[in-house]
């Protein structure tokens, strides 16, 4: 490529990408708030269906609901927020990455906000300091891992929805041998799905869920042990169960592969129902990750995925305060819940989910147990975080360039690498 | 060309000459936006990259940013792996899109050549197009899934040589590589372009006159007229691939997958700069990225002056 470009642009660009996310994110009438956020996929229904019913009640604060792309949320809002031109609600990610904005500086302290007490300690445990203290964000919603199925490929190939492990690769089997299908609709492209739909999808079931997860917090677990070697192996036998040229597909082509009708299997986060519901013409259902042996506990990774705080920097702190107030009512739980299906809310109030598949996640929660992603927590932290070390290691672990006992052993080093505990 | 006589008397000369105003109007606007956009931010960024922040609090760490990035083994081999691939990022343009870039404007300039003006906005055409567009249209059409690269290869019977081509790591950095010299040709090819049709037909005229056969007029008469251009066509390249961030940005994401196979300078310095997904950005980290970016720039341009620039001879006709 042959453009003259200085290198002084790469700061330049900073400052530029700023102004622009400023010119786009700016209402700056009194009684207005805007809402930072990276589910661009949900504008509508916040413009549509939440807001509406918020100014029911509210007529006078104005709130304009202005996402980033996922991708680009967590730099793009870094920036703003140093540049002090966020918007006045700031959509959370869970642990760290919030937890640092807060102490930055960046966020409110929501001590004495009305309705926070909607939220079980569970729920406000991903938006708290480490001494469990200060909340900064207040629980919107979870997501919830599992597998999606095409009922008609099912139906046509007489095959039941797996329990256990071995009834998952008889599946599989049946469905690569005996016709034209991808069994499993899934890519190492964009790596998050390896380590999202893949790895934290059925590895609770190997370390036991939150027992696992916090053995690894307190050091008495080791990515080298069993239970994750086992995870990174089972994603090792998935390879053979994807579509041609999976190295390739992206989080967008695996979605349209199970839409299309020509993959059957989709390991999914429970966020894709909505785009399934748009987009899929035949019925779909849902099914937990599988069991290694039929009895054994079960345990789904549910997620808690976003919350919503209040940039420190806002000139209109009680109207958000307002806004939050009314986001922990049974109200709000009721509209989210059933406007973006697959997203379950998180406060303590009954809500009746109409979708059928989302109604199908979230019954998992009365038969097996919850966990959150084990990298989310506190491992993250130093470099290499955790997380981003999963990515790597499980897309090459699907792509077959590295052994799960490589994959272990190098997210081991690196955890190992800053994380006291650990050594 | 004779020198206007000047119409100052010796007294005047010896009298101050007024400050030139004129100069500063002119040039002062330029120089304001220079300095504002592009000086300031450049040294502010040598700045700070010599501090570290911890906290929201800021403190002058020295040289410590670059001992990390050069020593630590979690920095530096992602720093190593990157400017590995950022060379043979290079090199690929360099064999690649300068040759044919050459090629193409020799074969446009060509008087026999019908049509030329429709090939040469063919030709320049996706260098005018956003490298979004370039990342996506691309991405399509490599695509194991729904791409028509197989396709077309089994119509050729080479169907078996089709892969998942840029989601291999053997593969996706030479592919993007290629991707970015499809784009790009067009550039070196309108420069060349542009200095043969200033080489005097006269010239020309007199080597076929002397009995050289084409290739030698290319050889002994042309090559040497356009060799000022190439090398800043090469110097052009140059600056511009140690620059590159978009494509590999548009086609693989930030973390420049599979297993930072296409990770460039850019994108590394974009991961260090703004933080990807649970990794936190780190301004300093990331304008030590900056600086050695520059560093690397500058060298290399600079040794390009040194041994390449300075031996080549200019003609004026």
């Amino acid at each position: 490529m042959l453009k003259a470009r200085p290198v002084t642009l790469l700061k330049q660009s900073a400052i530029s990408l700023t102004l622009v996310a400023a010119t786009i994110t700016s209402v700056q009438a009194s009684g207005s708030l805007s809402i930072e956020s990276w589910r661009s996929d949900d504008a509508n229904i916040w413009s549509d269906v939440i807001l509406p019913a918020f100014n029911q009640s509210h007529p006078d604060i104005k709130v304009h609901f202005a996402p980033t792309p996922p991708a680009e949320y967590n730099s793009a809002l870094q920036a703003k927020l140093q540049a002090g031109t966020a918007g006045d609600l700031i959509t959370c990610r869970p642990f760290d990455t919030s937890l640092s904005l807060y102490q930055n500086g960046h966020l409110e302290n929501l001590a004495g906000l009305d309705g926070l007490n909607e939220f079980s300690d569970v729920s406000k445990s991903a938006w708290v300091t480490d001494d469990g203290k200060e909340q900064f964000c207040l629980p919107l919603a979870s997501v919830i891992h599992g597998f999606i199925y095409n009922k008609a490929i099912f139906k046509e190939l007489n095959l039941k929805v797996p329990a256990t492990q071995d009834e998952f690769y008889k599946v599989l089997d049946t469905i690569k041998s005996e016709s034209r299908y991808i069994p499993l609709s899934m890519g190492t492209a964009d790596q998050w799905e390896a380590a999202t739909m893949g790895f934290q999808n059925v590895g609770p079931n190997f370390w036991k869920g939150e027992d696992g997860r916090k053995a690894l917090i307190t050091g008495e677990g080791k990515l080298t042990d069993k239970a994750y070697l086992e995870t990174w192996q089972e994603l090792a036998k998935w390879k053979d169960y994807l579509g041609r040229g999976y190295q390739a597909q992206k989080y967008s082509d695996s979605q349209n592969l199970f839409t299309l009708e020509r993959a059957a299997i989709y390991p999914a986060g429970s966020w894709d129902i909505q785009t399934f519901n748009d987009q899929a013409e035949f019925e779909f259902g849902a099914f937990p990750p599988p069991v290694p042996k039929a009895g054994d506990a079960c345990y789904i990774s549910d997620h808690t995925d976003i919350g919503i705080g209040i940039n420190a920097n806002s000139d209109n702190k009680e109207a958000a305060k307002a806004l939050l107030s009314w986001m922990a009512s049974a109200e709000f739980a009721n509209l989210f819940a059933n406007a973006v299906p697959g997203f379950f809310p998180l406060s303590n109030h009954k809500v009746t989910i109409n979708d059928p598949v989302a109604q199908e996640f979230v019954s998992w929660r009365d038969q097996c147990n919850s966990t959150i992603r084990n990298s989310y927590q506190i491992l993250s932290r130093g470099t290499p975080n955790l997380e981003n070390a999963l990515w790597n290691v499980s897309a090459q672990v699907l792509n077959g360039t590295m052994s799960p006992e490589a994959a272990a052993k190098k997210a081991q080093d690196g955890l190992q690498a800053w994380y006291a505990p650990q050594q | 060309m004779t020198l206007p006589k000047s119409k100052s008397t010796p007294e005047s000369a010896i009298e101050k000459k007024p400050i030139p105003w004129h100069i500063v109007f002119f040039l002062g606007p330029a120089l304001l936006i220079y300095l504002t956009f592009s000086v300031y931010p450049l040294l502010d960024t040598l700045v700070l990259s010599l501090y570290d922040e911890q906290k929201g609090q800021s403190s002058f760490v020295g040289l410590q940013n670059f001992i990390t990035l050069i020593s630590d083994d979690n920095w530096s081999s992602a720093f190593w792996n990157a400017l590995a691939n950022n060379f043979q990022f290079f090199i690929i343009h360099m064999l690649v899109q300068n040759p044919i870039g050459l090629l193409l404007a020799v074969l446009l300039s060509s008087p026999k050549l019908r049509f030329s003006g429709s090939y040469r906005t063919f030709i320049f055409m996706p260098t005018m197009l956003s490298v979004v567009i370039i990342g996506f249209v691309w991405q399509l059409l490599l695509s194991p899934i729904w791409g028509i690269s197989e396709n077309f290869l089994y119509h050729l019977g080479l169907d078996h040589y089709f892969d998942a081509w840029l989601g291999k790591e053997s593969s996706a950095l030479i592919t993007l590589s290629f991707i970015s010299v499809w784009q790009f040709v067009g550039i070196p090819m309108m420069l060349i372009y542009a200095t043969l049709l200033n080489i005097p037909d006269d010239i020309v005229d007199a080597s076929v006159v002397d009995g050289a056969n084409p290739m030698q007029t290319f050889w002994y008469i042309k090559l040497p007229l356009i060799l000022p251009t190439i090398a800043m066509v090469s110097i052009l390249t140059f600056v511009a691939n140690f620059n590159a961030f978009e494509l590999i940005y548009a086609v693989k994401g930030a973390l420049a997958g599979p297993n930072f196979s296409t990770d460039l300078m850019g994108t590394f310095f974009y991961r260090t700069f703004f933080g990807f997904q649970l990794q936190e950005g780190s301004a300093t980290m990331g304008a030590a990225v900056a600086t050695l970016m520059f560093l690397i720039i500058l060298v290399g341009i600079m040794l390009f002056l040194f041994f390449v620039q300075r031996r080549i001879q200019r003609f004026q006709f």
